[in-house]
């Protein structure tokens, strides 16, 4: 095979497959951070009605007067609408391109060492995503009471009706727990995808990081929904 | 012991392959899988049936030219070379499946016998260091702690075999790459070419179609000289300061 | 060659002819002998390069380097190996070192005595001037490789570490774990891809040449298979540069890789390439034994296992059957520090081997049968174990351990190892002379493809510093003063030449296929190797010398009468690459047992019953035999033998005595 054939044009870093990954890594890094703040603030949800209640009005008014109102949370808004286009984006040309790279599959593969986490990411992502369409139209965008009643303008009646509904609550903790095993590889990753987990030590606390992020996430997470259900939260 | 072997036969590049099935009886444990097939293929021969065609040279698990799957496992169940693995790892009525390396970037030739000179152009593209013959300094001019040169030998130890890509549900050749990437970054003679090195290679990497990685580890699982995944880490973070520094 | 006149046929098997003589080695003292080769050489200008083409065969240590420091020149390189990569090359196998000339122990070493010690070590078969040049360039190659990132093992200061090797009492080897071959091909393989890149090399894989071109008695090109499509090509160029490696698979059982073949030195020894010395033979003491009838290759455990490891057969046949494990320490035969006392272990790879023939032919072999012999004997790091600890011991040779268990499925760092020697090395090849040009203008040799450093046996870790002091220092030079004559007269495509070369290429292949008879390519491959390792092997004699011929040649008559090689030859047939590698190796098999049988005299890994000593020991002739014995292809006829005589000013010619 005496031919031989290189890219066209000059490479640079920002066109490769690495830099499509750490578009992924920077912007799944900022909805970990989101998720652990969303989960702190829906932990208010155990302080009752008035406590979450101005935690979600405090959303909207920092930074008042400097900012409008309602200012820093569009501006998160934004970022975090960025961030998924572009995790969404990034997530689909590289699975695009997975599967042109092979596009004969085997006959018989034997998985190894992959994760059920790892195997799961674009199928997960892709469930966590049809989620949280479904969750910003039910708590953000149309605001859907499912149990029937009027939709209460009060933040905190909303969530506690939801959860009421016990299948509501099934369809969250399912997508908790897809949620864990996005963030557990995700984590991971993400340290593995910037280049932090250069020796073994700093490896497996990578590997480590994901698994406690995404236990302290998923945990706060289904305390508030587990406590409406279970009527410790009324 | 007598197996059944499923293997993969294709008479060329451009032609439909299939599965046929073979036994080969009296297969003893000390034989190597490589040592197994070429006992199939004598049977072949004098049966007046073409011999399986597949990859080997020095069957002592270093010129990484062997290379099949096996019974889904790149190189079969034991950490090592097609050529290294023997039969104790099977046992008797076994039915084993043998399929080439798959990869859109690893053409099939024929039979077992897949077109790895991707990695030859990956290599072309930045895998080295720029020294000409005559322009070396004195060996001892530059002293490499052994941490260093420990770590870089040990990324240095691939054998360019394509297990980490036959292996990857991506296809994808980031152990190989970062081996290269760690081995050159480890060194002080490296450091000048360090990020023309790593943005070229992977371009190189991408152009050949193969796929992107996703992390899982199922190439360190693969790789017979067991490098860490630690060095696609070492890679992504040469393309990071690349990236950073304009490149 | 001219001939004599009355050209006496010896033995029957051969004739005599004229002597022949290096011409190249400038007449100074050795010290100055490669400056002043390597000022005369004349130069080309740098532009005139790219102008001038190269074919190099093979992309080991010696091919890739050259290619590489070729192609930096900016010369025109096509470079062919028959692997997928040039990086599969068989010289990735060498485990334990390369020697080189640096003294950084202060222990004594320096240029004149890695000189001495290879020349001693070659038992005085070995051609003084080039030896002394290898010594000589051996330092740049240390200091090149470490600019081109090869990790050398190093010590915590972070320079670099040396060991002992075989035969040498000077910490003068410098190594990467049991890796060292590897990591300087790869070395080498970057170098040369770096000039693919740039455009000066052309790789040419999965290629293998099948005929020289010889045009107005000047190498001009080859003709090359393309393995995948199986096509003919033709390839032209100014000057040809095989560095095909050695022809140990002669034997079907070596440590060479399954593809290493004599094809490319046989098919220019047909040509005029004078083959020289291709009785000498190295057999590596340290390899894991035969396990049964199946077996495709054997797998050599680096010697330097020999630094730390003791070797030991039972003093009582009774005990070979024992566990090694309960057999104390007054009943153990620790016979090569018995025999050799200052050297012990270590003692050079010939007498290593044939001490441990020696032992198995005495009954105290040990392993399990194979056939109705023991072929076996105990290396044992117990001691190195209880010194330096299972994990020092991890670290110095874990891969090699690690490797033997694999193989064998026995736990070394628990049971003795055992060994037993293989063919490892062959230090015959074509003749060349200071320049590495064979008798064929234009046509060069480099690494273990030619005959020129390591007489009649080799040293530890010297093999991969000659082909690396040929590919990188060497050949550039010398080749240069022969391309500075060219470009050379265009050659048609369709020059008589070049089309009665791809001619004979074509019937060959169509002759192979059309056979269509009985047994396998590996049969004949067998069999000769059972007759090469019985009658030309460790011992010989000549009886069984004489002997092998009858069987060789009866052996190549069936073989073009009964191989079956199926399918076709414009596909990827592997069965045909083999068969065309196996009839070179069946008139190589003969050509090797009459070199043998006409050298009458023991020396280094070319051991002759008659000639030794009276407790055993190889005794040289240097009265009748101090010379290099060149063979001229006779083809229907017998060869010819061309003597090279042996001259030593600079060491004194001693008999050889490790005791």
């Amino acid at each position: 095979m005496a031919t031989t054939t290189s890219p066209a044009t000059r490479p640079t870093a920002r066109s490769t497959t690495i830099a499509l990954k750490m578009v992924m890594a920077v912007t799944g890094a900022i909805f970990a951070l989101f998720v652990l703040a969303h989960m702190y603030g829906n932990l208010k949800l155990l302080w009752g009605e008035e406590a979450y209640n101005d935690y979600a009005h405090h959303l909207r008014t920092i930074g008042e007067p400097m900012l409008p109102y309602a200012g820093l949370l569009w501006v998160l808004r934004i970022v975090l609408l960025v961030s998924l286009v572009a995790h969404l984006w990034a997530a689909f040309t590289l699975w695009g391109r997975a599967e042109r790279a092979r596009s004969h599959k085997y006959a018989v593969k034997k998985r190894v060492r992959q994760s059920l986490s790892s195997r799961w990411m674009r199928w997960g992502g892709v469930f966590i995503f049809v989620f949280l369409v479904w969750h910003l139209i039910e708590f953000t965008i149309v605001r859907v009471d499912v149990s029937g009643k009027p939709v209460p303008d009060n933040p905190f009646q909303l969530v506690v009706d939801s959860f009421q509904v016990w299948w509501l609550t099934l369809i969250y903790v399912v997508a908790m727990l897809a949620l864990y095993m996005h963030l557990a590889h995700g984590v991971f990753s993400l340290n593995q995808t910037l280049g932090w987990t250069n020796t073994k030590g700093t490896y497996a606390r990578a590997k480590v990081l994901g698994h406690v992020v995404a236990a302290v996430v998923v945990v706060g997470f289904l305390i508030p929904p587990l406590a409406v259900l279970f009527r410790l939260v009324k | 012991m007598r197996l059944t072997l499923k293997i993969w036969r294709q008479a060329g590049p451009d032609v439909a392959g299939d599965f046929v099935t073979y036994q080969v009886d009296d297969v003893s444990g000390d034989m190597s899988f490589l040592e197994m097939l070429d006992v199939l293929n004598e049977q072949l021969n004098s049966e007046g049936k073409e011999p399986i065609a597949f990859d080997s040279d020095c069957r002592e698990g270093i010129c990484g030219m062997c290379g099949l799957m096996i019974s889904g496992l790149a190189h079969g169940p034991e950490v090592t070379t097609t050529c290294q693995l023997h039969m104790r790892s099977f046992s008797d009525g076994d039915t084993i499946t043998v399929e080439p390396w798959r990869a859109d970037a690893f053409p099939i030739i024929r039979d077992l016998i897949v077109d790895r000179s991707a990695f030859d152009r990956i290599i072309q593209a930045g895998g080295f260091i720029t020294v000409n013959t005559g322009a070396a300094p004195e060996a001892h001019s530059v002293p490499v702690p052994k941490a260093n040169a420990d770590r870089a030998f040990d990324s240095a130890k691939c054998i360019g075999c394509g297990a980490c890509v036959a292996a990857c549900p991506n296809a994808s050749a980031m152990l190989f790459l970062g081996a290269k990437i760690t081995h050159l970054g480890e060194v002080p003679q490296g450091q000048p070419e360090r990020d023309s090195r790593v943005v070229k290679m992977v371009a190189q990497h991408d152009h050949e179609g193969f796929g992107g990685c996703t992390n899982i580890g199922e190439c360190s699982a693969a790789c017979p000289k067991e490098i860490p995944q630690d060095v696609i880490s070492t890679l992504n973070k040469d393309l990071r300061t690349a990236l950073r520094h304009g490149y | 060659m001219t001939e004599t006149p009355s050209r006496p046929l010896v033995h029957d098997l051969y004739f005599e002819g004229t002597p022949i003589k290096d011409t190249k080695a400038p007449n100074v003292s050795i010290e100055q002998m490669w400056t002043k080769r390597e000022f005369d050489a004349k130069l080309v200008n740098p532009s005139n390069r790219r102008k001038l083409s190269v074919i190099i065969i093979g992309t080991g240590l010696a091919g890739a380097s050259a290619a590489a420091t070729l192609g930096e020149a900016g010369y025109n390189v096509k470079s062919f190996c028959y692997q997928d990569s040039p990086r599969r090359a068989h010289s990735i196998a060498a485990q334990g070192g390369i020697n080189a000339a640096k003294n950084y122990n202060d222990d004594g070493d320096s240029v004149y005595r890695l000189f001495y010690d290879t020349v001693k070590g070659g038992d005085y078969r070995s051609r003084e001037s080039n030896v002394y040049r290898l010594a000589e360039v051996s330092a740049k190659i240390i200091d090149l490789c470490v600019a081109q990132g090869v990790p050398f093992a190093r010590e915590y200061g972070g320079l670099l570490d040396n060991r002992s090797f075989g035969g040498v009492q000077v910490a003068r080897t410098f190594y990467a774990a049991g890796q060292t071959g590897q990591q300087l091909l790869i070395g080498a393989y970057q170098a040369m891809e770096r000039q693919v890149a740039a455009g000066t090399v052309t790789p040419f894989t999965r290629h293998e040449m099948l005929e020289l071109i010889v045009v107005d008695g000047k190498a001009r090109g080859i003709i090359a298979r393309d393995m995948v499509t199986g096509a003919l090509e033709t390839h032209l160029a100014d000057a040809v540069v095989l560095a095909s490696g050695g022809y140990g698979n002669v034997f079907f059982l070596s440590t060479n890789a399954m593809g290493c073949n004599v094809t490319a030195t046989w098919r220019a020894h047909r040509k005029g390439a004078l083959f020289a010395n291709p009785c000498y033979t190295q057999i590596h003491p340290t390899c894991i034994p035969v396990s049964g009838e199946h077996q495709s290759k054997l797998t050599l455990m680096s010697e330097s296992l020999r630094n730390d490891g003791r070797i030991w057969v039972p003093k009582r046949r009774e005990d070979c059957e024992k566990d090694p494990r309960d057999i104390p320490e007054e009943d153990r035969d620790y016979y090569l520090e018995r025999i050799y006392p200052a050297f012990g272990n270590l003692v050079p790879r010939d007498i290593a081997s044939r001490q441990a023939k020696y032992m198995c032919d005495d009954g105290r072999g040990v392993g399990p049968l194979v056939g109705d012999f023991r072929r076996g004997v105990y290396l044992d790091l117990g001691d190195a174990m209880r010194r330096m600890g299972k994990e020092q011991l991890a670290e110095k040779y874990g891969n090699l351990l690690d490797m033997y268990q694999r193989i064998t499925g026995e736990n070394p760092y628990e049971v003795p190892m055992r060994i037993y020697p293989a063919v490892h090395y062959t230090m015959g090849g074509l003749w060349v002379d200071y320049d590495l040009e064979t008798t064929i203008e234009g046509l060069y040799a480099a690494g273990e493809a030619n005959f020129s450093d390591h007489g009649a046996n080799r040293l530890g870790a010297s093999s991969l510093m000659q082909c690396l002091a040929d590919g990188y220092f060497v050949l550039p030079n010398t080749i240069r003063d022969y391309l500075a004559g060219g470009p050379f007269k265009p050659v048609a495509d369709d020059a008589p030449e070049v089309v009665e070369a791809q001619r004979s290429v074509q019937e060959r292949i169509d002759r192979l296929l059309s056979i269509q008879g009985t047994r396998s390519v590996d049969s004949f491959h067998r069999e000769l190797g059972n007759v090469m390792w019985e009658y030309c092997g460790m011992e010989r004699t000549e009886e069984g010398l004489l002997k092998g011929i009858d069987l060789i040649r009866s052996l190549r008559d069936e073989f073009w009468r009964n191989v079956r090689v199926l399918g076709s030859a414009d596909t990827l047939n592997q069965s045909l690459e083999k068969a065309g590698r196996v009839a070179d190796f069946l008139e190589l098999g003969e050509l090797m047992c009459i070199d043998a049988l006409h050298r009458r005299e023991s020396c280094g890994g070319h051991f002759r019953s008659e000639s030794q000593t009276e407790d055993g020991e190889a005794l040289r002739d240097d009265e009748h035999f101090l010379y290099t014995a060149a063979w001229e292809y006779g083809g229907d006829e017998p060869p010819t033998l061309h003597k090279e005589d042996l001259v030593y000013y600079a060491i004194e010619l001693k008999q050889r005595s490790y005791k």
